[in-house]
């Protein structure tokens, strides 16, 4: 009979489900329908996988990382699994070097200590103590890059991004998490149509993301809206412009808010010009990173432009 | 069979989501109830809802609808927005080209909630 192993105990479900077998045994597992509906009690299996049923409408992203519903869970064979919020483990990087990608953005790339397994988009925790941290997300590609890319953008007194501006320099040793997130590609639907709305550094995932869709051969179009108040804070353009020359189904589209119109780029807020050019978003897969408010006012243009909501992603940072 | 097999089990209730939700955050009368929440997490709310609706699986009691919808409640949550969700509930299910008599049946279901929902 398959075991499941949870908090370092071990456990006989029988003919119960998981979330039914860990309740009556005493261990609190957040549950609301408990029928695969609500997704109230979703867990991750870290060790052992479980039976696609158990998977039944999560997002894939989610279903990627061996995320599941135990209500929905009759193991096949053994596992390991955990909460949501466990599982980000801790471990030390080197920092291999650090540049200024416009005024206010520094580009930082880490050797971790071991390796680290991740999806272009996700983020990483960036320890400047044991008690502050803040999330930084990956531009890097694991199938490309050597190296883990941030993009850490100075905000006004930050503790972390304030410290990582005045003292960070390369060789450094310094802690960060294990990677998490759900906003990331994942293969399949090759000819899906993409959108990707950031603002800022939340360029630095769209950047991850759009790499590992055209290295996964993605055949649609994939369409880049980039928001800044000024020219200044534009970076990563040249290349950019270059994976647009090697690849026709790319599309980027830097947007100026504020000032004068300009040649090379589109004049007004990322997310009406990224609508004007996309009314209908229907069958679409939508990437959504940066400014909190714009984050979430894309949520809610996208979907009313088509958008299912299980193919919006987004980062609100 | 089942309302809920007839009228297409999950696949049914994932092509309704989309459609319902839009309904409920576009109309001025109820959307307001949504501020500041997060779409994701109220997106699997609505598949619950429409899950129960449908006749399929749930484990909701009048307990837990009371408790879910308290704070709406105390925000004045009435008859007329009840009644705003379950007109969107039959539009929804009259854009997927769901059979009347299975429409009004779907509808009973999510009647049979109001009392609990409403806090009464």
């Amino acid at each position: 009979m398959p075991t499941v192993v949870y908090g370092g105990q071990s456990y006989e479900c029988g003919e119960q489900s998981v979330l039914d077998c860990l309740t009556a045994q005493g261990v609190p597992i957040p549950s609301s329908c408990r029928s695969g509906s609500c997704q109230t009690c979703l867990m991750r299996a870290i060790k052992g996988s479980v039976p696609e049923k158990a998977k039944a409408g999560l997002k894939p992203t989610l279903a990627a990382q061996n995320y599941f519903l135990p209500c929905s869970c009759y193991p096949e064979e053994n596992i390991e699994i955990v909460l949501p919020a466990e599982g980000m483990g801790k471990i030390e990087a080197t920092v291999a070097s650090v540049e200024y990608l416009n005024a206010d953005i520094l580009g930082i790339k880490l050797h971790p200590s071991k390796p680290l397994t991740y999806k272009a988009g996700q983020f990483i925790n960036f320890f400047r103590d044991a008690a502050t941290a803040r999330s930084y997300s990956l531009a890097s590609v694991p199938a490309l890059d050597h190296e883990l890319y941030l993009n850490v953008r100075k905000v006004p007194s930050g503790l972390v991004s304030g410290w990582i501006f005045s003292n960070l320099k390369a060789g450094d040793t310094v802690t960060i998490s294990e990677a998490a997130g759900d906003c990331f590609y994942v293969p399949g639907k090759p000819g899906q149509n993409i959108l990707l709305i950031g603002t800022g550094s939340g360029l630095a995932p769209l950047y991850g993301i759009i790499r590992d869709a055209l290295l996964n051969g993605h055949t649609g179009q994939i369409s880049l809206y980039h928001g800044s108040y000024n020219a200044d804070g534009f970076y990563l353009v040249k290349e950019l412009q270059k994976l647009e020359q090697y690849h026709s189904n790319f599309r980027y589209t830097p947007c100026v808010s504020e000032g004068e119109a300009q040649k090379d780029y589109a004049q007004g807020m990322v997310l009406d010009i990224a609508l004007a050019d996309n009314p209908d978003l229907s069958g679409w897969r939508i990437f959504l990173c940066g400014n909190p408010d714009m984050v979430n006012a894309a949520k809610r243009e996208t979907f009313f432009a088509g958008a299912s909501m299980n193919d919006i992603y987004a980062d609100p940072f | 069979m089942s309302l809920y097999t007839e009228i297409g089990g999950e696949p049914a209730v994932n092509a309704a989501v989309d459609i319902f939700y839009r309904k409920v955050l576009k109309d001025d009368r109820i959307k307001h109830f949504f501020d500041g929440v997060d779409m994701g997490k109220q997106a699997s709310k609505q598949k619950a809802f429409l899950t129960m609706a449908f006749g399929g699986p749930h484990n909701y009691t009048g307990e837990d609808m009371r408790k879910g919808h308290a704070h709406l409640v105390a925000k004045g949550l009435n008859d007329s927005h009840f009644n705003a969700v379950m007109e969107n509930l039959g539009a929804t299910l009259t854009e997927l080209n769901v059979p009347g008599h299975l429409i009004a049946q779907a509808a009973a279901i999510a009647e049979s909630t109001r009392k609990d929902v409403l806090g009464k």
